[in-house]
């Protein structure tokens, strides 16, 4: 019986697949394992090969062409199969558009592909024309097809199905699959590790007392939890030197009454604000099927309360003066702590800083909070001595580490940022250009 | 053990209740002085005279209705369609009369009544003669429905049929009346109502057939061992209602794939019960879509080749026990 053959996985992280060049014409035979077609995927170019027999009926898929994973790429099954009823389907649901037929296709298959349209012809051969296993994939259109029994076998004897290939009808993973995994000894290790250490003296579970989690606490634990989790992140650490910065606020917090006056972190924020518009990579969203990058920093400041923290938002930081920065971050303190703030307040940052510096944090990493690409994580300035010029000198370094999404930011990507905002720090009237 | 035909198994079964029980008489079109009109009924009113065999004008409601009030009154009658397809005639009586009257009585009266004859298709008498009409039947509460495959079965559920104190809808098939084989003399032999029987042991693949499809599955079971040595499990539930399930549900779950094979059509056929409950108690057990084999979606053909196609075969029951087993 013919099947549409629909595109396999062919790397972990492949979603579509290029035709790079059908190996196999319309009409020709092939064998188990032998290659059908060349796919360019996301890694490299791979081969795709048939995993039983048969005979390559229809290409829907030219050259060229690209198709999401378990999209039909062509029609495979006996010479003379009748494919005119898959042809109409695979047309109508968009799943291939018909092609020319080349020459050298068979007959039989050839009259079913000049009329795709006709009603299915009738069928030449009785139902009981032996049912070729056919070569399939892993997923369809992303659902992995797995029969009951099979993924229940699975599940028993911890096999990861996505290591396995189905051998069912439209990739579906069947019993005989999960036998032969079994078999070829893909059965994850035993439990029983060889102990590295030897218990420590048991003094009997720790007391405790239970407080009810509040709200806040909640909502941080799943946003963290939802960070930690999907997001690759990695961290980029850097030490600056902040002389400068403290010499420019001593002297802009001179001409302001006491209200008024800036601190280190209102420059910070102004930094990465300015930074950020010069590292658009990192001013940016991992979503689902894009990346999506920002216009301007709206800048995440976390804050501590009496029930967790609040990362409450200055939009357009890179806009707004520093006095005007320290004046909104101090507003925003102010209601955070009073839990005043309106959700437009804090949520949709576009990056997020977190400065642990006046609670004599050296240094510390930060959780990403999604869908943010990245968020920094600021320690205390404190007198170090350096090298400068061949002579030991006492400098005030700050180190701050930036965590970064993966996805979206990568190694050098994050580093030129954090040069860029060294440097605007190490050099604040850069931030005037 | 005698190898007797199906025939004389319930022939067998019909003599030694009437003997055993004087309450026992059986009636219908023919049974008496033609000795029925498949000779199920051979010599019984020879030897037990006018009351205890009686004919009957062709009038299927009437002596439906004179059979329900006997057993109302206490009497056991056996009443034979000449097949299934005329007790459409006389269904009122056997359901919304025999099936309900226990229940609207409040248990005041019992209805120990059995209703047989032939079911489904014989040799081309085509559309009006072919119904195979177990589902109608089976789906109405109050009424216990029997379809046996080999002579052993015929006789024990027979007698177990006679012996029950509802009604029951016993129903065998024209072209298996001349199938032989082994039957207990034993005169109290009986099979349970209610307990399917495994006809083949299989690990690969189970088949739930029943009456006619039986041998057809048997067949196919012994092909497909030889030219693929898959192993077929066959099981005949025998009595659809009340229905085995169990039996059903541990072979499917020791095999994971499933085909019925019937001879009803297959909209809302006992097979789709089957499948629904079959899904309902062992889903995570299937490996495969459970198949269903049954009559072709027309009326029944008189012509040979095309009542032939019509029907369920050897092949086409092979057909899907290799779409189940991924052959």
């Amino acid at each position: 019986m013919a099947e549409k053959f629909l595109m396999p996985k062919l790397s972990p992280t492949m979603e579509e697949g290029q035709i790079s060049r059908w190996v196999k014409n319309e009409g020709d035979k092939f064998d188990a394992n032998e290659t059908l077609a060349e796919v360019d995927t996301d890694k490299a170019t791979m081969e795709m090969t048939a995993l039983s027999g048969g005979t390559l009926l229809k290409i829907l898929k030219q050259a060229g062409d690209t198709a999401l994973l378990g999209e039909a790429i062509a029609i495979i099954g006996n010479a003379g199969d009748d494919i005119s009823a898959l042809l109409n389907e695979v047309s109508t649901n968009g799943g291939g558009k018909p092609a020319e037929a080349p020459k050298s296709a068979p007959p039989a298959a050839e009259g079913g592909l000049s009329q795709p349209a006709k009603s299915p012809q009738p069928i030449s051969q009785p139902a009981t024309v032996p049912q070729s296993a056919v070569p399939n994939l892993q997923s369809n259109g992303g659902r992995m097809i797995v029969s009951p029994i099979a993924a229940r076998m699975a599940a028993d004897n911890g096999i990861d199905l996505r290591s396995i290939t189905g051998t069912g009808p439209n990739g579906r993973i069947i019993k005989r699959d999960i036998e032969e995994a079994l078999a070829g000894g893909m059965r994850t290790p035993s439990s029983a590790v060889a102990k590295t250490f030897t218990p420590s003296t048991i003094v009997g579970a720790s007391a405790y007392h239970d407080e009810t989690t509040s709200k806040m606490r909640n909502v941080i634990a799943s946003r963290l939890v939802e960070s930690i989790g999907p997001i690759p992140t990695f961290y980029l650490t850097v030490e600056i030197e902040m002389d400068n910065v403290i010499t420019t606020r001593k002297q802009i917090n001179a001409t302001l009454d006491d209200d008024s006056k800036i601190s280190v972190n209102d420059i910070i924020v102004k930094a990465a604000a300015m930074s950020l518009l010069k590292h658009p990579w990192v001013n940016a969203s991992y979503q689902d099927k894009h990346v999506r990058f920002y216009e301007q920093a709206d800048i995440g400041v976390a804050v501590a309360i009496d029930e967790g923290l609040i990362t409450p938002v200055v939009r357009g930081a890179n806009l707004k003066g520093l006095a005007e920065i320290s004046a909104e971050i101090k507003d925003l303190a102010t209601k955070a702590k009073a839990k005043k703030l309106q959700p437009e307040e804090y949520t949709g940052a576009t990056f997020s800083i977190s400065n642990l510096g006046m609670m004599g944090i050296k240094e510390f990493t930060a959780i990403i909070n999604p869908p943010e690409a990245a968020i920094l994580a600021v320690g205390g300035a404190n007198p170090i001595p350096v090298v400068r010029d061949g002579q030991v000198v006492v400098r005030n370094i700050m180190s701050v580490t930036m965590s970064c999404d993966h996805r979206v930011v990568d190694g050098a990507t994050g580093a030129r940022f954090l040069q860029t905002f060294k440097q605007m720090l190490e050099s604040p009237a850069m931030m005037l250009l | 053990m005698a190898v007797l035909t199906i025939r004389d198994a319930l022939n067998q079964a019909l003599r030694e209740e009437i003997i055993r029980d004087e309450n026992v008489f059986v009636m219908g079109e023919e049974v008496a002085e033609y000795d029925g009109a498949y000779k199920v009924t051979r010599g019984l009113w020879k030897e037990f005279g006018d009351k205890r065999v009686v004919d009957t004008p062709i009038t299927e409601l009437g002596f439906a209705a004179v059979g329900v009030g006997a057993a109302m009154a206490g009497l056991r009658p056996v009443i034979e369609f000449m097949t299934w397809n005329f007790s459409i005639l006389a269904s009122d009586q056997i359901i919304n009369h025999a099936a309900a009257m226990r229940y609207m009585s409040g248990g005041q009266f019992k209805v120990p009544i059995v209703f047989r004859g032939p079911n489904g298709s014989a040799y081309q008498v085509s559309s009006q003669h072919s119904h195979a009409i177990e589902s109608m039947y089976a789906n109405f509460p109050g009424l216990k429905v029997v379809m046996p495959s080999t002579a052993a079965d015929a006789k024990g559920l027979l007698k177990a049929s006679i012996r029950d104190d509802n009604p029951v809808i016993f129903m065998e098939q024209e072209r298996m009346y001349g199938l032989k084989g082994e039957v207990p003399e034993d005169e109290d032999f009986i099979i349970p109502l209610g307990v399917a029987d495994v006809k083949r042991e299989g690990s690969d693949c189970t088949i739930v057939a029943r009456s006619m499809t039986v041998p057809l599955a048997l067949q196919a079971a012994e092909k497909i061992q030889a030219e693929f040595d898959v192993s077929v499990e066959v099981i005949d539930p025998r009595t659809i209602k009340p229905l085995d399930i169990d039996t059903i549900t541990n072979s499917v779950k020791k095999t994971n794939r499933l085909v019925i094979a019937e001879e009803s059509h297959s909209f809302a056929s006992v097979g789709a019960e089957i499948a629904y409950q079959v899904m309902d108690t062992a889903f995570d057990y299937l490996d495969a879509p459970i198949k269903r084999i049954s009559t072709a979606e027309t009326p029944i053909p008189y012509a040979k080749n095309l009542e032939a196609a019509a029907l369920p075969s050897v092949e086409s029951i092979i057909a899907a026990v290799k779409e189940v087993c991924y052959l």
